[in-house]
């Protein structure tokens, strides 16, 4: 679906500009009307959400965590995911030129930042809360893209800091599975903090770093995002910080769920810790969760990096920075306590709890898939049932029955043909008389 | 212009190779399936050294042209030659005969209705009319041969095939003989015609084209040839033959069938009916376009509710028509060439379809039912390998052939009609689910316990298959070459249709310049 839409987009490219470059579309931008640019981001749009799991087409990634974990922090976390939020922003010029298009993708960032939040805090397999929260940060970054030249950069900051901080955790959940038998369910661990130190410590790295507390890396580019999100407008950006929040609560969660509390083992089971071959990698991704922020930023310079290629600017917010830092990590404090008291003071039960209307919904994926199957799948399974009842009965029933009805002239008429000469003899008499009597009716005229 | 009469020897080689493989003792299959297999491949050969020499940058029609007086009492010559589309419909023939041949070294035996020697013989007796029909630039001629095929595929279906290969086999051929008998009601009509504007009958090609014939004249033989071109290509609603052939046909005579002879249809469509009746071919449009737009959900949808592997490839090839008919009656440039395109696309992945499913099936009983399979990539990863790439082809993945020719198709009646162009991609996903499905179901989850002990592709099987996923892949990645042999051929059709017209009916559009976006 998602690919459709990109296909449309670049049709509709092809026919407006002639051409499908980037260098060339962008460049020529002004000649076209907004009209067109607006459907043209609109479908971008849609690759995008098709490729990033954004709103209304997310509903692949929670289950494309049944793949190898590996494969989930390299393709579903860190790399192919967030090719959506790279064509938004490679298509800047687009957006610049069209507004409501610019604006459908705050809102649909929006929307997924929170969806995800809510699809993270409910689930109790590791993998599965993670993907809500890979979900959310994307949202983040289509967020942040949808905002203009004040947030494009900071879409692609994120985008990095995400990538390496969202694998590291995919890869340490993956070491704690490692040690648990493959059992992905959050509700089975608890107090794994002594038995795997080293997947511990880094898990903790992309904690802070995911929840945004400084000087992690996911600090530095969440925080310009709700900066960002404040000079356009204070509903979003306090959208944002709530948002923040959220994150901090469900990631509390599972940490609190995974490496603290009483162990909940399943019978058989012997926690310990990966061998080096896991762990080596966890601690570089850990030092990228801690400090890859702050390099590119008051190194790397980042701000200003991709000025040439989509524009920087900031305007000024009402109130100075500090305040929505503050205000900021104050609210994703809260949200971490609330995730600790609820699962790190009081003990978890082993079976779920029956959970609000909005965890139960969450649990299943805010009914994405049984939307799809009720809006998309079923529809399309049923007409293809009555097509093929109508290419069989109509048809070829047609062409069948045309078949049999020739064939029931034929035998009719090979009734007349019996053998018998005397028949023929009559038959013979009677095509004289007609033939007598015509050329007389001819001739009297 | 070289002397030698490249397309006459092209189509006598297989057909003395027939002859051959048709006298050889009954009792020497291996040495039948041997002669048979060299004739082919020598044809192949000489396609190869022909194509080397086609000028691309010509200004001539035709190449290689050869033209004797056959019935000169009415203007009937033996005239061939090729442009540029039917020059990549012959390499496309003689590439997939080979192979089939190969594919079903042991499909057939000796009391399956027909002799061994039999199959390989109709085999090349169909080469050689395909090579005929493609090259023929005598309207006669490509009529002759147009019928003629229908023998040959008549006793391939009705001896070699399934068990109800006999009610298949006369489907087959009732509805291609009144397709014909339209399309001779039409060509006698074309003949009298020009009789009239010219003081003398002709069957040539490039005097029909210079014919400045009534428009309503135009939309009645029209009608003929186009009723004969759909039932050939199937269109929908004239489709029903193809699932009951692709069934019970064996999986070679299918490849040929659904793969090569079946582009005759669409092949005729631009040949013949653009230039001959451009103002017919314009009133008509939105007709045709709308039956490939039904075409293309309709074969989808019903491709999505099978069961029978045969009859889902057959439906989806009915999708794919679809689209090409698409391509052409849009007009455009990029729509014509995707459309030259897509038939080539499609030949090689239905071939690497139907073989490799073929494969399949000759290892289960030949069951071509879905419920059969599941989790064959467990026992057999080369022939699920070659089973992805097939699907992938299918469905039109980037990189691939049928990507660009997909592409283009759409583009082109994007260009055109922007909710056509529109619809038509979603047409993509229906393909996508459907294709997908069909590995699913096969190829991945658990091993389906009831399926018989299974050994992977066999070396035979394998060099069957690679040349045509060589060629997927690498036309995919480099369309260049074809593409650069196809547009001018694209080109000289659309300008000399557009020359009958008043007004500026085609739309202009810069060129892509040979390669696909």
């Amino acid at each position: 679906m998602g690919d459709v839409g990109l296909s449309l987009a670049i049709m509709l490219m092809f026919v407006t500009f002639g051409s499908v470059s980037f260098d060339d579309v962008f460049r020529s931008t002004s000649a076209a009307s907004e009209g067109t640019l607006t459907a043209i981001g609109l479908l971008l749009l849609l690759a995008a959400a098709g490729k990033s799991a954004q709103f209304p087409l997310q509903a692949w990634l929670l289950d494309a965590m049944e793949g190898p974990t590996p494969v989930s922090a390299l393709i579903h976390a860190a790399t192919m995911v967030t090719a959506g939020v790279y064509l938004i922003v490679r298509s800047n010029a687009i957006y610049n030129a069209a507004v409501w298009a610019a604006t459908a993708v705050v809102i649909v960032g929006l929307i997924t930042i929170f969806m995800g939040a809510i699809i993270g805090s409910a689930k109790d397999d590791i993998k599965k809360s993670l993907a809500g929260s890979t979900m959310s940060q994307i949202g983040y970054m289509v967020f942040a893209a949808g905002l203009g030249p004040i947030g494009y950069v900071f879409a692609i900051f994120h985008l990095l800091t995400h990538g390496v901080y969202k694998a590291g955790l995919f890869l340490g959940a993956g070491s704690v599975m490692h040690g648990m038998n493959d059992d992905v369910n959050m509700r089975r661990y608890g107090a794994l903090k002594g038995l795997m130190v080293i997947t511990f410590i880094t898990f903790m790295a992309g904690y802070l770093a995911i929840i945004g507390i400084p000087p992690f890396s996911g600090f530095w580019s969440k925080d310009e995002i709700i900066h960002a999100a404040f000079e356009r407008n204070a509903v979003i950006g306090v959208a944002t910080i709530l948002a923040a929040g959220i994150t901090g609560f469900y990631m509390t969660r599972m940490v609190a769920m995974t490496f603290f509390g009483k162990p909940r083992w399943e019978d058989g089971v012997h926690p310990h810790e990966s061998p080096a071959v896991m762990t080596i990698p966890l601690i570089i991704l850990a030092l990228g969760s801690t400090f890859l922020g702050m390099a590119l930023l008051f190194w790397g310079n980042i701000e200003t990096w991709l000025e040439p290629v989509t524009g920087y600017e900031t305007q000024p917010t009402p109130l100075p920075t500090w305040v929505y830092i503050a205000v900021t990590l104050t609210v994703v404090i809260i949200g971490a306590i609330i995730g600790w008291i609820t699962y790190g003071v009081r003990p978890v039960p082993i079976d779920p709890p029956r959970g609000s209307w909005l965890t139960r919904a969450a649990r299943k994926d805010l009914y994405g898939d049984t939307i799809n199957d009720v809006l998309v799948v079923q529809p399309t399974y049923a007409t293809a049932r009555v097509l093929t009842w109508f290419d069989a009965k109509g048809i070829d029933g047609f062409v069948n029955g045309s078949a049999r009805w020739v064939g029931r002239i034929a035998s009719t008429l090979r009734r007349s043909q019996t053998g018998l000469v005397r028949s023929y003899a009559l038959s013979m008499v009677g095509g004289v008389f007609l033939v007598v009597l015509a050329l007389l009716l001819v001739r009297m005229n | 212009m070289s002397t030698i009469p490249w397309l006459t020897a092209l189509g006598v080689l297989p057909l003395v190779g027939s002859i051959v493989v048709a006298a050889l003792p009954r009792a020497r299959h291996t040495l039948a399936k041997q002669v048979a297999l060299a004739f082919s491949a020598a044809t192949l050969l000489m396609t190869v050294v022909m194509a080397l020499q086609f000028q691309g940058d010509s200004t001539e029609p035709f190449q290689f042209v050869e033209s004797y007086p056959w019935i000169p009492a009415f203007g009937i010559d033996y005239s061939v030659g090729v442009d540029g589309i039917g020059l990549v419909l012959i390499a496309l023939a003689a590439t997939l005969v080979p192979i089939v041949i190969i594919a079903g070294w042991n499909d057939v035996e000796e009391d399956d209705g027909g002799s061994v020697k039999g199959y390989f013989a109709l085999v090349l007796v169909l080469e050689a009319l395909m090579i005929g029909v493609f090259s023929a630039t005598d309207l006669f001629l490509f009529y002759v041969y147009f019928e003629v095929m229908l023998v040959p595929v008549y006793f391939l279906i009705g001896r070699y095939g399934g068990p109800q290969r006999a009610y298949a086999a006369v489907k087959f051929l009732i509805y291609s003989l009144i397709g014909g008998l339209f399309m001779l009601a039409a060509l006698i009509g074309l003949w009298v015609v020009a009789r009239q504007e010219t003081g003398e009958g002709t069957f040539n090609y490039l005097s029909l084209v210079e014919l400045n014939i009534d428009p309503n004249t135009q939309k009645l033989l029209f009608l003929g040839f186009f009723f004969a071109f759909a039932i050939k290509a199937p269109l929908w609603p004239f489709h029903t033959w193809l699932p009951d052939a692709a069934a019970q046909a064996k999986p070679g005579t299918s490849v040929l069938l659904i793969g090569v002879l079946d582009k005759v249809g669409t092949f005729g469509m631009i040949r013949y009916l653009l230039p001959i009746f451009p103002a017919a071919s314009d009133f008509y449009a939105p007709v045709v376009i709308g039956m490939a737009l039904i075409g293309i959900f309709y074969g989808g949808y019903v491709a999505l509710n099978q069961n029978n592997m045969k009859r889902l490839f057959a439906y989806s090839s009915m999708s794919h028509f679809g689209f090409i008919a698409l391509g052409i009656f849009v007009f455009t440039e990029q729509g014509v060439s995707g459309s030259v395109v897509y038939m080539v696309a499609h030949g090689l992945s239905t071939a690497a379809l139907f073989l490799t499913a073929g494969f399949l099936m000759s290892r289960a009983k030949n069951s071509p039912l879905l419920s059969t399979y599941g989790g064959v990539n467990k026992t057999a990863p080369v022939l699920a390998g070659f089973f992805l790439v097939a699907a992938l082809s299918s469905l039109a993945l980037p990189g691939m052939i049928s990507f660009t020719g997909e592409f283009l198709v759409i583009l082109g009646a994007f260009e055109r009609y922007m909710w056509v162009g529109a619809l038509a991609t979603l047409g993509i996903v229906l393909t996508a689910a459907y294709v997908l499905r069909v590995y699913q179901r096969t190829m991945t989850g658990p091993l389906n316990p009831d399926l018989p002990a299974f050994v992977d592709l066999k070396a035979r099987e394998i060099t069957a298959l690679v040349p045509i996923a060589f060629l997927t892949i690498a036309l995919g990645v480099l369309p260049a070459p074809i593409l650069n042999v196809i547009n001018p051929a694209v080109e000289k059709t659309l300008l000399i249709s557009e020359l009958k017209f008043e007004s500026a009916a085609f739309v202009e559009v810069p060129a892509a310049e040979g390669v696909s976006p």
